[in-house]
């Protein structure tokens, strides 16, 4: 018996430990979601209260005010918010397609220029032409600017996501299948659609949520390449606001609302309210997604 | 005529299989290998003249003078030296404090608990840097700062923060850390969970506590995803998270000497001062040296273990 007892001890920390190691990591992931927590209880302050007290975890006055404001003069937001929708989802898709059937094709070994492929995209992971060049490419060679598909495009593809999704296939597909397809008289394409796809799912989804992340989140293609206000994404439309509330209500379509409304408008809150706005639907989803991204840095990280 | 033929069978055999690479390999061309051959605008005093092929070719040659320009001045320094510098300590600290963070969850006893926290400190990883933007100004706003109030329950004066450098190397690594120590725990606990048991209960046998388990079980069992993840930042050791450097210092100018970093700096010459040739070549310093750094980190690691290399 005793020797039991001692190698539970052995397996486990001593409860003063224990209690440290709980505070260090506790304090630590509280550290993380405090500011959130903080943005979220500004955005529910009553704006003179704010301009008295400052902000606060705990304000003597609560309000939603910004929300009410931000409904009313709130065309902007929503229309940020499509564009925003609408370049995810449509970046989405085009990145996965291009990307799995890039990195689908590099994983054959009868793939004859199966190398020279891989090297064009390994390469661009080592060396690239930098913002400049890219720039002039994408709008004097591409005529890209103030279109939506500066947005989309150039998050479209990454040699990363393709290594990630090679050595998905070359891991987890085994060729038995590829051979049953063809003797079935199925083409490259039918193969890849009917039967490697469907099995490659779990791969798919951790690149697509990859892509749903950096295009939610993109701001900087938008301050590369937008000015058109209808096309601005919401993280570029919080980046606008920063300094003034002039530019929600300069776009509203709302003709009764005037300068008097920019006056009355609680502005810091109803920034903030923007912010908790945007970023909402990532903090409720994320906690059931996090494991992908996870699995994604992991499996990339291996070689083939 | 008979190479051609094969060429041609070849293609022909293949012709499926380039199909699906050719939407990629286009993407590739446009949005990587055309801006490659544009870097020659840094030998280039660059002009607008109709398209972009036109406008490179009637740019004038001016050989090494956008280079001999940019170093001659004192940002070719500062740039230099802040990117380097802060990388080099976000690459230490947060290696160390990542694998610290990794082990201390993965020995918390109370397993949902540990949950809990993994989960609240994956959330800055969602997050982009607008955002992470706004929450620093909701600390470090002058008037109604979370700091200010801090600083002055203490008694000392309420500081400008937006316009005091002094401040911002440290707040820029706390930010730094703050966003990406969670992401990298989870990543280095994955590993952890992944390590064979029957390791520990072979250290157990051999009369090791926790502390020695750490050390000589769990600690050599990470090495080569710490090899790994490090050498993949000292290759990116000089490039610099722009979101980091542009929208948590709310771009403020008095605070460029200790925020300015290549990437910063050559935003700034594309977008707001116009020096294109400059900007072009401060881009082009940038790759070129951090492709010597990526080949030459990793054939240091291919001597000592090949397995620990990238390629």
């Amino acid at each position: 018996m005793a020797s039991l007892r001692k190698t539970k001890d052995f397996h486990r920390l001593t409860p003063a430990w224990n209690v440290i190691f709980n505070l260090i990591a506790g304090l630590f992931a509280l550290a993380c979601v405090f500011p959130f927590l903080l943005v979220m209880v500004i955005s529910f302050t009553d704006e003179k209260t704010l301009a008295l007290d400052g902000y606060s975890l705990f304000p003597k006055k609560w309000s939603t005010d910004a929300y009410s404001y931000l409904f009313k003069a709130g065309d902007q937001l929503l229309r940020s918010y499509g564009v925003t929708i609408l370049v995810t989802v449509v970046g989405t898709v085009i990145s996965l397609i291009l990307i799995s059937l890039f990195a689908y094709a590099i994983s054959r070994k009868g793939f004859k220029y199966r190398k020279f492929f891989s090297f064009l995209a390994f390469f661009t992971m080592l060396f690239n032409g930098g913002l400049v060049p890219t720039y002039i490419v994408t709008t004097k060679l591409l005529g890209l600017g103030n279109s939506l598909w500066a947005l989309i495009l150039p998050l479209a593809v990454n040699a990363f996501y393709i290594m990630i999704m090679r050595t998905f296939f070359s891991t987890m597909i085994p060729d038995a299948i590829i051979e049953s397809g063809k003797i079935d008289g199925a083409g490259e394409f039918g193969i890849f659609f009917r039967l490697i796809v469907p099995l490659a799912l779990p791969g798919l989804a951790t690149i697509a949520l990859f892509n749903v992340l950096g295009y939610w989140n993109d701001w900087f293609n938008a301050l590369l390449y937008i000015e058109n206000p209808d096309l601005v994404p919401l993280q570029s439309m919080l980046m606008r606001i920063e300094n003034s509330m002039q530019f929600i209500l300069a776009n509203s379509n709302n003709a009764s609302l005037g300068t008097s409304v920019l006056q009355s408008m609680p502005q810091d809150t109803s920034r903030m309210a923007m912010v908790v706005l945007a970023t909402g639907p990532i903090v409720l989803a994320y906690p059931f997604f996090q494991r992908y991204f996870v699995q994604g840095l992991t499996v990339g990280a291996v070689k083939e | 005529m008979k190479a051609f033929g094969r060429f041609f069978k070849d293609i022909n055999r293949n012709k499926a299989l380039l199909l699906m690479v050719l939407p990629a390999t286009v993407w590739f061309l446009f949005f990587s290998y055309l801006p490659m051959l544009g870097t020659v605008i840094s030998f280039k005093e660059y002009r607008v003249h109709g398209g972009f092929l036109s406008s490179i070719i009637h740019s004038r040659w001016v050989g090494f003078d956008n280079f001999k320009f940019l170093f001659s001045t004192n940002d070719a320094y500062v740039i230099t030296r802040n990117t380097l510098l802060y990388n080099i300590v976000f690459i230490i600290i947060g290696l160390v404090l990542a694998v610290a963070l990794a082990i201390v969850l993965s020995e918390i006893a109370n397993k949902r608990l540990a949950k809990w926290y993994q989960t609240g400190m994956f959330l800055p990883y969602f997050l982009s840097w607008v955002i992470v933007g706004y929450f620093a100004y909701s600390f470090l706003s002058f008037d109604r700062g979370v700091m200010n109030k801090i600083v002055s329950a203490f008694g000392m004066d309420p500081q400008q923060w937006y316009s005091e450098p002094k401040y911002w190397p440290f707040i820029i690594v706390i930010v730094f850390l703050w966003k990406s120590l969670g992401y990298n725990s989870v990543v280095y606990l994955a590993a952890i969970m992944g390590i064979d048991k029957s390791l520990y209960e072979a250290a157990m046998i051999d009369g090791a506590n926790k502390w020695q388990q750490i050390r000589n079980v769990t600690l050599p069992m990470l090495a080569p995803l710490m090899t790994i993840l490090t050498l993949l930042a000292i290759g990116r050791i000089f490039y610099a998270d722009f979101g980091l450097f542009y929208q948590v210092t709310r771009d403020s100018g008095t605070l460029y000497n200790v925020t300015n970093v290549i990437d910063t700096y050559v935003y700034r010459g594309l977008k707001t001062t116009g020096e294109i040739g400059m900007s072009t070549a401060a881009g082009l310093y940038q790759s070129f040296v951090g492709f010597a750094l990526v080949i030459t980190s990793n054939w240091i690691v291919r001597r000592f273990n090949k397995d620990n290399a990238l390629f």
